[in-house]
Parts: structure tokens; C-alpha cells; sequence
């Protein structure tokens, strides 16, 4: 340590001291000078006050001598203004005295004038004490210090590029690189790091050291160096001398006033962009906008800060840069205070929503516009969304002026449509308003499954061979041993066919046709009309087993009429028509099986398209009658000569949905006889007073049995159970799932029904569905007396509501159930609804009803409605109308698994589920399971039903304009199936027809033939007539032409051949229709 | 509905699978389909075919050579469902059964010009061990509904896939209209020479 001594001038230091000393003096007399001026302010002040007291003082003495009254208080006053006392003026400050303060204070802490001045300066000349002299533990440290190496990685956008060789430390804690490194970039520069590693044997310790990116003027050769400083806050600990780092130590000898020192120390260097060798610099291009933003970014990082989804939130932008007080007159943050701006001043304010593809406008390949315009665009995108008119349009033209606009016409008319009503295509503008609801019910439920059916399974697209289980092992193993042809063959289960990979063509409907029962014959023409003891019953009678007497004559008719009837049944589907042998006979045996295509519309073969098929299968039995035509009788030798004519008798009707559903429908079918068939008569069979037969026989009409299937075995679609919301308490939900789950597992195959889909898509428990509803009172006044006739009034007004199957109207997903007033207002449902409100009907009529769940035929899973009246339980079918008893053996109701009332629902425990073998007892618990019992009583539901059904009038005139309208239609259509032949048509027979239908519509089809056959025969003596009345409930036209169409009405070749047709249309209460046709082919016979 | 004859562009295929690499496997055959889009319909050649059944070369690389013509002729209005060709290889098992051996697909190429492709082929797993061992057994490996399955991404999460084989497909495409109608599919430095892959 040194000591550099100064030289300085006195005179001119003692003038120098002098003047700072006057100058100290100077300002401290100012200072006083003020303090003296505030307090002489002061003083004056209280001065004045001074004065104003004591002139007060002296008033009051005055007042006082004038009034004691105010004594007391002028007392208390005085004695307060007393002690207000006179104030001291402020003294002046002494100027010398201040000086002598100054100066004395000079003297003890500055220089004194003339002293020289001395710096200390430190300097390394002092040798450092050679090693071998230091003690034990500065050798220690040395060597140390010696053995510990240093190098330094560069480190480029967290990217190693380089690193220094390893130096030793020298004694001065010093070392030199002395490098150069280039760096060739091809990144934007963001971060260049250098990390320090020491290491001392095999521990080594890193410290990081960030280093600015150059500005782009700092070059090679113009670089300076930086010096950079760094710490570690690593703990390192020696064993000698050395403190190490981040270990408390003291100087004290007590050890207080620690020091904690940590590894630092400072990184020299320089960084700068290169230059070429010709003297070009090798900066990256710089783009204005990419600095800007980044040094704003820089500056406060506002991803850092909001992150990055933040940058596109104008709102949380510009509060951040509020927040962050960002200057708005920074030209880097040019840009940002623009968005701001923007987003702040309200225009942007709206863009309340997040957008996923920012970018889409980018990569849009034309603009929106002429996207819009395009047809073909159009044509592809309609295409896409399998909106159901281009879902399988092939071959969208390349061109637009291709496409011609036709295409759209319809499309464009049927989304017109969905919000104005037409009436012009409907004959009714209410059953306009309901086709358009429906479609939009439709539309909105095949949006949802047209999205689940993206949804793969495994079996929908690998085929696999399920596991055998021991079982299947052992029925296999049982197989080997049966007969190879067996004496009564049984139907197998076939593979099952996913649809996707079917075509046109691939599928076929097989019809086996078995055998029929009781058809009708024919009368013997020209002799006395056979009497039929049919007259019109009542339930009673019906049911109880009274054989009506056949007379004599009528038997001697049967045997010698055996072969009054040659019945062969004719299957058309989708206009594709096939037909058996004739067979001969009143039971004919056919045991045929026919082949029928079937196409699926559009060439659409997926399931859901499969579902939607609502085409029906008709069959019909006709007779074929034979008729010798010989002109010239001596020819009869050697010619034969005869026409064959063919006469509807009946005709048994399954849609295809059924059997899609079903997949296979076995068993005997009522035959949808006309009341009237014109020259033909039901005959009783004789036999049937014995046996069983003598059973069968109480049920009128003729039957027919059959087996339809599908070839190959299609998977039907499989509802979409989906959890649906519902409103129906969590407790009686629970119950619900345990109460299914239970039976379940004893009865598989029985249907348990409980929660059940409204409208609305919602669950509701099932009792809410049904209420005492009165039916219509026109219908109750219709037979005051009768109560049997009301009721099947009621029950044939349930039945004249449209059916329209779930799976067809709602893409066979779910079963969904409409109240009764919905189904009033919609006028179509299927059995579901009708069964409901014939339930409601007879609740209100004061009857007992249930509602039954089982399985029938054709229709699959169904609801009946059963009730108890005298003695005895009837089963009714809500769709037809028609009802049986408890031991009909021709009941479509196949098995019984639940009954349901306003209050509980009966499970079916019996071992049995066949109508026949089911008690109906519902009191007893171990015949039927109670839902509501005594553990989980009925929590009083209320009813999803409306408090009273409000029924419309029907307009007698539509009834009668529609009458006409389809009259007319009905005339063209068969003028149209008869391109090869002229169509001539009966007058005065249309008329009779037209007299005859209100007659059938008031006997509700019944038995009111004879006399009318009676009295055509009379009008139109010389005309051999074959006809008969259709019977439809109205729902469109398109089944009234195919139902018309199905009888064949009009392949009569015969010539001369001429027509009748009348149509009367029956208004019931609420826009219910009840339609009769009656088609008639007359041939004048000579 | 459509004003005069429509524009379309025409797409001819012809070539050849030629061969397949199944080392573990013996006596194979294949079949062929193509699947495209909406907007493509064959116009003539044959859309599906079935080969011979080849035995394995006897020397060390052991391929099977079907060399197995084939040719179609595709009318099409847009590149989108450009065809594929849906190749599955059969043959049979220790018992004598029919088993498929792979599935595979790829897109006809879109520039003119004689292409080779070489096509991984995969047949789908059993879901579980059981499964496999009875499949074996009873000679019904799991196969794809559909052949054609293999040309859509779609329903694919639910499957599970071993993959072995190759098969060797040569392509001599030609195509007509396709610029005219806009659609250039021939890269701007290749002109003349076509040879592809």
C-alpha cells in the first residue's frame, strides 16, 4: 500500500477555505433569517388576538354590572380569557456567533489549509510468498486451485455449437481463452448462452452466463468487450483455507458479523456479427415489423405474460397492456397499440367467440363467393352432408354449366316447403301441417343417428367366429347324433349379413305360403242366395260357444260345392309379383315357398336406409275362376276354349319394416276379407262341431299361415341406447334399472317395460301414460242403448287413426311414445299410441283396462289393451279394432310380459306367456310382479296426459271434396294400369256403389252384404259382377293406390269389361277418416 | 338433365401384380378391386379379379409371381375417390382351409408413365388369445367384412392388425382430359420421361 502525496498551493487553499466557510455562514444566516421572519409573523398575530381580548374583556366587565342573571356563565368565560397571556417579540440572530459555530466545526472535521492531500493506491509489486514457505493449508488451497480446469460452452438457441478448451486456474483466479468462435446461423438468433464449467477432479459445478444478441452495427473488429458478470449460488465446502462458496464464515474471533461469499465472478467477451471477406456484413435481413414486435415482446413479454391464446383475446390484450403500462408512443410497439386500438375503440368488441382455424381463409381455394355460385360446389357439398336427395348422386358434372337446374328444384322446393304450408300436394292442408312436423321430427332425430352411425364395432368390420363355450360344445357334439334328414325338419338360425356389402339384387323376401283356412266360396250363380246365419252379434254371444245352427239346405251346399273355390295367393312387393298354384277348396294347402327382389331405395343398402323402407307386402288370395268361352259348341270336342278371371278374396298386408325388425315372421294371419264380396259366401264347416276345430271356428274370417323372411339374414339395426335425459324422480329411476334387471334375469325374452321415450326425447315412466279420457261424445250418443257397439265404435275410431310405424317415421331408433292429445293432433302413431288411447277410452267408459306389453304377429313387440268385462277378459287389438278372447286360438297376440295401469305395472312371473295359459289375475304376486308394492308404494304419478281431449269437428264438406278427389284420382290411376285396354266405366252401378258404402260405414263392415248383393243382382240383372269395398283409415293417397292397386282389380282382360268404382269418405270427430272403395269389374253375361 | 354430352376425364389402367413376399407362407392367390369415389365409374376392363394359386420360388429369395394382368378404364368428373386398387392375398392353412394372408391398398398413380409399387399387406388380429387359438383350430382366421375396407380410414380405431407380406403391383397409367379439365397432375419439370418411382 502506497501513499501518493499532493502538493498544494496554501494561499490559494486558505482563499478557497475561507470562501466555503463565508458561504457555509451565508446560507446558515438565510436559514435563520426565515425562521426569524415566521416567528415575528407569528407573534404579530398573536398579538392582535391579545389586543381583541382584552377589549372584550373590558365590554364584558360593563355588561356584567348590567345583568347578574348571565353571572355564572360570564365567570366561567373570564376565567378562560384570563389565562391568554401577552407574547414575547423573537430575537435577532447574532451573525458572529454563527461564524464561530461554522468554524470551529471546520476546524475539527475538514483538511486543514496547506495539508497536502493523500490518495492510497494498491499495487502488486509484493512477491507472493513462494509456496513451500506458506502453511500447511494455503499449500493445500493452492494446490487446489491449481487442480481445478474451466472451459465454457457456447450455447445457440439452447443448442450447443461450440465449446473452449479446458484451462487451469491460475493463482490470480484468472483465466485466458483467448478464442474465437464463428458461428454460422441459419435460425433467427434468440438466445446465445455461454456456460461455465469448472471442474476440480471429477465433480464439476456450471453457471450460466446470457449474452445479448449484437445489435446488427456491432461488427467484427468495431466489437467491444463486455465484461459479464455471474455467480453461482452452488455450496462448495474445503476441508483447508479456501472459504468455498455459499458456507457462512466469520473474521471475529466469536465468530459474529458472518460473510457468506458465493462463487462469482465475470466473463469477458464479445459478440458481433461477422463480416465477409469483402466487407460485407453477415447480418440476417431485418424485417421491420419482426423487430418491432419482438422488442416489444422483448420489452414485457406478453406471451409470457397471457400467453399465446391471449395474443388473439383482444380483450385480455388490451388490459394487459394496460396493466403493464406499455408506451404508446414507442414506434416497436407500433403495431400492438394499433390491435389495441382496434379491439378497445369497440369495433372488435363483438368477437366474443374463439376461433379454432384462423388461418382457414388462407387456405380457402376459391373465395366464398364463388364458392356460392357454383353449382357444382353446391352439388359436391349437398353431397357430403347426405342430405337424402344427393346421397348417392353420382357423377357431379366437371362443369357448371353441366348441371342444369332442375337438380336443385326440388331440393330448394322441399326446404321452401319446411316453412310454408302447401296445400296443393296434400288433400288436406291439417294433414299437411303434420307430414311437415313429422319431417322435421324425423329430420332432427336422423341428424343424430347420422352421427352415431360413424361409430364402428369391431363386428361391423371384422368377421370373427365367436368363442365356443362348453355349451355350444355339447349342443354341437348332441348334433352329430341326430338324424341327417329329419322327419320334421326345423328352421335353423342363419348368418347374419352386416348391410354394408349388399347390392341390388342381394336380397331376396322369401314367402312361404302354407295353407289357408276358411275362405270364402263361391255362390252358385243364378240360384237362390244362399242364406249365411251370420247376423251380427254382440261380445256375448261371440264369446260363449253357442254353435249357430246350419240348415239343412246349406249342408247339402257344401257337399256338393267342394269345389266351389280355386284360391291361390299372389305376394306383390314394390311392384314385383309372384303367386302360387292354384290349389283347390275352401282350406287349400299351398306350401309354397316364393321369391321376391327386393331393392333398397337409392341403391342405399346401409341399415338405416333399411329401416326407413316403408313399402308393405300384399298378399292376396284370389280365385281363380274358369270360364268356357267356346263359341262353337262343335268345336268342344277338339278345342278347349275358356278364360280364367281372377277374384279377390282377401288380402293379408305386412310391411317390410316388420320383417326387417323381426327378421322372420311365422304364423297364421286373419285375411283382411271385404264385408261384401259380390258372388261369394262365407260357408261354415260342417265338422266343426267337434274337437278343437269347434274352437277355432268361433272366430269369424279366414286365416291364412305363412312364414316371411329375409334372405340373407340381415342384422337389424340395433337401438341406440342412449342415456336420455328425464325428469322422473332418481329413487323411482334406481327401481326402474333394479326392477328391469330382476326380470331380466329370469324371463330373457319377455319385454319389461317401465321408462319409456316421450316426444321430447325424455324418459317418462309408463303409468303417466295412461288417464281416463272420454272418447268422443258424438261416439257415445251414437248407440245410447248398446253399450257393446259403443264400445266397438270407440274401439274402430281408435283403429281408423293412420298407423305409421316408429321405425319408419324415426329411422327405427327408438320407440318413442306420443300422449294422446299429440297423437290426436299428428293423427298417426303406431300400436303403441293407438293402445294407449283405446286404453284411455275405456277407462273413461267406466271399463277395467290394462295395457299389455308382448310380442304379437305380424307386428313384433307390440301393446294390446285388455279388459274384463262379464266374467272374462278380451284382448283387443287397438290398429284393427278387432278383439278376441282370453281362448281364441286365432289371437295375433302371441305372448303377454307386462300389464300396465294408471297405478303399477304387472310383471308376467307365470310360466307361461301364451294369452291362452296366462292368468290375468293381477292381485296375485306370485303370478304377476308388482313394481308398485307395499316396500316401494305407488308415489302418485301424476299423468303426462292432458286433463280432457278437445275434439275438432269435422268439416262434413272437406270430407265430401276429398271424396271426390280421390275418386277421381283413383279413376285415372286405373285408366292408367290398363295402357292396352279401354277403360269404360258403370254409371248406373257407381251409383248403386256409392248409395251402398254409408250403409257399410254406419254397420261398421258389418254384415249387411246379402241384402245388397240382393239388390245389385236386381238392378243389374244381366251384369255378372265381381267387387268388393276396401275399408282404410285415411292417411294419404299413396296407400289408397297401392291398396287399390294390390287387388288387381284392373288385369281384368276381359273384353266388353266394365267398371265401377265409388269412394265414400266417413268424416269422425278430430279429422279422423274412415275411406271405402269400392271397385267393382262388371260383365255383361248373355 | 345434363345439357349435351358431359365433359369427363378418363383414366386407363393396365399393368400387373406382379409378385408377392409372404415368407412364412406357401400356395397363395389373389384378388383384386378397386374402390373409388362417387364421381368414377368404370367404363370397361374388369373390376375384380382372381389369380392363380403360385408356389413359392424354390430358389433363395423365395417370391411368388403371379404376374397377373390386369386393365380397366375409369370415367371420372373430379379427382376426389381417385380409385384404388384393394389387392387380398389367400391361401391355404395346415387343415386345407382358406385363410387370408393380407390385405392391402393403394392409390392408382395420378401421373402418367409406368409406376411400381410395392404394397405392405396386414390381416387383422383375433380380439384375445382364446380367440386366436379357436380361429386356428377351426380354420376361421378374423377377415375384414370387406375387402374394401382397407381403402377407407374410417372405422379402423376398432381393429387390431398383424402385418406381414408384400406385394409387387406394376402400373402403366394413361389418362385423357384430365389438363384440359384443369386438373395437372404431371409435375412442371417432368415432361417427357415418366418412368416414376
Amino acid at each position: 500500500m502506497d501513499y501518493a502525496v499532493q502538493q498544494i498551493n496554501r494561499k490559494a487553499d486558505e482563499i478557497n477555505y475561507e470562501r466555503e466557510i463565508q458561504t457555509e455562514v451565508a446560507e446558515l444566516l438565510e436559514d435563520y433569517q426565515e425562521e426569524y421572519e415566521n416567528k415575528l409573523a407569528e407573534y404579530k398575530k398573536k398579538y392582535e388576538e391579545w389586543k381583541a381580548w382584552r377589549k372584550a374583556k373590558k365590554a364584558k366587565k360593563k355588561k356584567k354590572k348590567s345583568s347578574d342573571e348571565q353571572e355564572t356563565d360570564d365567570t366561567e368565560e373570564s376565567s378562560m380569557f384570563e389565562e391568554f397571556p401577552k407574547p414575547d417579540p423573537p430575537e435577532q440572530v447574532d451573525v458572529s456567533l454563527v461564524e464561530q459555530q461554522v468554524r470551529t466545526t471546520a476546524a475539527r472535521i475538514r483538511r486543514k489549509p496547506g495539508e497536502p492531500v493523500l490518495t492510497p493506491e494498491l499495487s502488486m509489486t509484493a512477491t507472493v510468498t513462494p509456496t513451500n514457505q506458506c502453511p500447511r493449508g494455503e499449500q493445500l488451497r493452492r494446490q487446489d486451485v491449481q487442480r481445478s480446469t474451466l472451459y465454457a460452452k457456447i450455447i445457440f438457441n439452447n443448442k450447443e455449437v461450440s465449446r473452449t478448451s479446458s484451462q487451469t486456474l491460475s493463482a490470480d483466479f484468472r483465466i485466458h481463452f483467448g478464442q474465437i468462435f464463428n458461428v454460422q446461423i441459419i435460425n433467427w438468433p434468440e438466445s446465445i448462452k455461454i456456460q461455465i464449467f469448472e471442474t476440480m477432479g471429477m465433480s464439476s459445478t456450471k453457471t450460466e452466463v446470457f449474452i445479448p444478441i449484437p445489435e446488427t452495427t456491432v461488427l467484427t473488429g468495431s466489437a467491444l468487450i463486455d465484461e459479464i458478470e455471474f455467480s453461482n449460488a452452488h455450496r462448495i465446502t474445503f476441508d483447508h483455507e479456501g472459504v468455498g462458496s455459499g458456507v457462512p464464515f466469520s473474521f471475529e474471533a466469536d465468530g459474529s458479523n458472518q460473510m457468506i461469499l458465493l462463487t462469482s465472478g465475470k466473463l469477458a467477451c464479445s459478440v458481433s456479427w461477422a463480416v465477409r471477406e469483402d466487407g460485407v456484413p453477415l447480418i440476417p435481413p431485418v424485417l421491420h415489423e419482426n423487430v418491432g414486435v419482438q422488442r416489444s415482446l422483448k420489452h414485457v413479454d406478453a406471451i409470457l405474460s397471457i400467453g399465446t391464446s391471449g395474443l388473439t383475446d383482444m380483450k385480455k390484450l388490451a388490459r394487459w397492456a394496460a396493466e403493464s403500462r406499455l408506451d404508446p408512443n414507442d414506434p416497436s410497439n407500433a403495431c400492438l397499440m394499433q390491435l389495441i386500438m382496434s379491439a378497445t375503440s369497440g369495433e372488435a368488441l363483438d368477437h366474443d367467440y374463439f376461433r379454432l382455424e384462423q388461418l382457414q381463409e388462407e387456405f380457402n381455394f376459391v373465395s366464398d363467393e364463388v364458392f356460392n355460385k357454383s353449382k357444382r360446389f353446391r352439388l359436391l357439398q349437398l353431397r357430403n352432408e347426405e342430405v337424402a336427395e344427393f346421397h348417392n348422386f353420382k357423377q357431379v358434372p366437371i362443369l357448371d354449366r353441366e348441371i342444369s337446374e332442375k337438380i336443385f328444384q326440388e331440393y330448394e322446393k322441399k326446404c321452401h316447403e319446411k316453412d310454408t304450408v302447401d296445400i296443393t300436394s296434400h288433400l288436406d292442408p291439417h294433414r299437411a301441417l303434420v307430414a311437415r312436423f313429422l319431417q322435421k321430427v324425423r329430420d332432427s332425430v336422423k341428424n343424430r343417428f347420422l352421427l352415431a352411425k360413424h361409430h364402428y364395432i369391431l363386428s361391423d368390420m371384422v368377421v370373427e367366429e365367436a368363442v365356443p363355450s362348453i355349451s355350444m360344445l355339447g349342443i354341437s357334439l348332441f348334433k352329430l347324433a341326430e338324424p341327417r334328414r329329419p322327419l320334421r325338419p326345423r328352421r335353423k338360425e342363419r348368418k347374419k349379413v352386416t348391410a354394408q356389402n349388399l347390392s341390388d339384387g342381394d336380397i331376396k323376401l322369401l314367402v312361404n305360403i302354407i295353407r289357408a283356412y276358411d275362405v270364402p266360396i263361391r255362390k252358385s250363380i243364378g240360384g237362390k242366395p244362399a242364406l249365411t246365419s251370420r247376423s251380427a252379434r254382440s261380445i256375448n254371444e261371440t264369446f260363449s260357444t253357442s254353435q249357430i245352427p246350419q240348415s239343412p239346405t246349406q249342408s247339402h251346399e257344401w257337399f256338393t260345392n267342394q269345389t266351389s273355390v280355386r284360391p291361390f295367393v299372389e305376394v306383390s312387393f314394390q311392384r314385383t309379383v309372384r303367386q302360387t298354384s292354384t290349389a283347390e277348396g275352401q282350406n287349400p294347402n299351398w306350401n309354397e315357398e316364393l321369391e321376391i327382389p327386393f331393392r333398397a331405395p337409392n341403391g342405399d343398402y346401409s341399415t338405416a336406409s333399411l329401416q326407413s323402407v316403408s313399402d308393405d307386402v300384399f298378399i292376396n288370395v284370389f280365385d281363380e275362376v274358369v270360364y268356357d268361352v267356346l263359341e262353337d259348341d262343335r268345336e268342344r270336342g277338339s278345342d278347349v276354349h275358356t278364360r280364367v278371371e281372377r277374384h279377390w278374396l282377401g288380402a293379408v298386408q305386412v310391411p317390410f319394416s316388420t320383417i326387417y325388425s323381426q327378421s322372420r315372421i311365422d304364423g297364421t294371419f286373419r285375411i283382411n276379407t271385404p264385408p261384401v264380396l259380390l258372388g261369394y259366401s262365407k260357408e261354415r264347416n260342417l265338422s266343426s262341431e267337434r274337437g278343437w276345430e269347434a274352437v277355432r271356428s268361433l272366430s269369424e274370417g279366414s286365416y291364412l299361415s305363412l312364414f316371411i323372411t329375409v334372405e340373407p339374414h340381415l342384422v337389424p339395426g340395433e337401438a341406440v341406447n342412449e342415456k336420455l335425459e328425464t325428469q322422473e324422480d332418481e329413487k323411482l329411476l334406481q327401481k326402474a334399472e333394479k326392477f328391469q334387471k330382476e326380470v331380466k334375469q329370469k324371463f330373457p325374452n319377455r319385454r319389461c317395460v317401465t321408462l319409456v321415450t316421450d316426444l321430447t326425447g325424455k324418459l317418462v315412466f309408463i303409468t303417466r301414460f295412461i288417464k281416463a279420457l272420454s272418447p268422443p261424445q258424438e261416439l257415445l250418443d251414437a248407440f245410447p242403448q248398446d253399450y257393446e257397439a259403443t264400445t266397438e265404435l270407440v274401439a274402430r275410431y281408435v283403429s281408423l287413426m293412420p298407423f305409421l310405424p316408429d321405425s319408419i317415421s324415426f329411422a327405427g331408433i327408438c320407440d318413442l311414445w306420443c300422449t294422446s292429445d299429440q297423437f290426436l293432433n299428428l293423427l298417426a302413431g303406431d300400436e303403441e299410441e293407438h293402445a294407449v288411447l283405446l286404453c284411455n277410452y275405456f277407462l273413461a267408459m267406466g271399463k277395467k283396462a290394462w295395457l299389455v306389453i308382448g310380442t304379437a304377429i305380424p307386428e313384433g313387440p307390440t301393446a294390446y289393451v285388455l279388459t274384463y268385462e262379464q266374467n272374462q277378459y278380451v284382448i283387443w287389438n287397438s290398429t284393427t279394432g278387432q278383439y278376441y278372447g282370453q281362448f281364441d286360438a286365432f289371437c295375433p297376440l302371441q305372448s303377454v310380459s307386462c300389464l300396465v295401469s294408471a297405478d303399477n305395472v304387472w310383471f308376467n312371473v307365470q310360466k307361461y306367456e301364451t294369452v291362452m295359459r296366462v292368468h290375468f289375475d293381477t292381485s296375485k304376486p306370485n303370478l304377476w310382479k308388482p313394481f308398485f308394492s307395499r316396500n316401494f308404494p305407488f308415489p302418485g304419478l301424476s299423468s303426462v296426459q292432458p286433463e280432457e281431449l278437445v275434439y275438432r269437428r269435422t268439416d262434413k264438406a272437406a270430407a265430401v271434396e276429398l271424396q271426390d278427389k280421390i275418386e277421381k284420382i283413383l279413376k285415372e290411376k286405373i285408366m292408367e294400369w290398363r295402357p292396352r285396354h279401354p277403360t269404360r266405366w258403370n254409371r248406373y252401378c257407381t251409383a248403386t256403389l256409392r248409395q251402398f258404402l254409408p250403409k257399410l260405414e254406419f254397420s261398421r263392415g258389418g254384415e249387411v252384404g246379402d241384402d245388397h248383393s240382393a239388390e245389385l243382382q236386381n238392378q243389374l240383372g244381366d251384369y255378372r259382377i265381381s267387387g268388393f269395398p276396401i275399408n282404410m283409415s285415411f292417411s294419404e293417397l299413396s296407400p289408397i293406390i297401392e291398396a287399390v292397386h294390390s287387388t288387381g282389380v284392373h288385369n281384368t282382360m276381359i273384353p266388353q269389361v266394365e267398371f265401377a268404382l265409388a269412394v265414400y269418405v266417413h268424416p269422425y270427430p278430430n279429422n279422423v277418416l274412415s275411406v271405402w272403395i269400392y271397385v267393382a269389374s262388371l260383365v255383361r253375361s248373355r | 338433365m345434363l345439357s349435351g354430352k358431359p365433359s369427363v376425364f378418363l383414366l386407363m389402367v393396365n399393368g400387373q401384380i406382379e409378385s408377392a413376399d409372404f415368407p412364412e407362407f406357401d400356395e397363395l392367390y389373389c384378388k383384386y378391386s378397386y374402390v373409388y369415389g362417387h364421381d368414377w365409374a368404370p367404363t370397361t376392363g374388369l373390376e375384380e379379379g382372381i389369380s392363380q394359386i403360385t408356389s413359392k420360388n424354390r430358389d433363395s429369395n423365395q417370391c411368388f409371381v403371379w404376374n397377373f394382368p390386369m386393365e380397366i378404364t375409369f370415367k371420372s368428373t373430379n379427382p376426389f375417390g381417385w380409385p384404388q386398387i384393394v389387392i387380398s392375398v389367400y391361401g391355404a392353412d395346415l387343415f386345407g382351409n382358406d385363410v387370408v394372408r393380407g390385405y392391402g391398398g393403394v392409390h392408382v398413380p395420378t401421373t402418367p408413365g409406368r409406376h411400381k409399387r410395392t404394397i405392405p399387406m396386414f390381416v387383422p388380429e383375433s380380439s384375445s388369445k382364446l380367440q386366436k387359438f379357436t380361429s386356428w383350430l377351426t380354420g376361421r382366421r378374423p377377415e375384414f367384412t370387406d375387402p374394401k375396407v382397407v381403402a377407407q380410414g374410417e372405422g379402423r380405431e376398432v381393429t387390431r392388425v398383424l402385418s406381414q407380406g408384400y406385394v409387387t403391383i406394376s402400373f402403366n397409367i394413361v389418362t385423357k382430359d384430365l389438363k384440359k379439365l384443369g386438373y395437372d397432375s404431371i409435375p412442371a419439370n417432368q415432361t417427357s420421361d415418366n418412368t416414376g418411382f
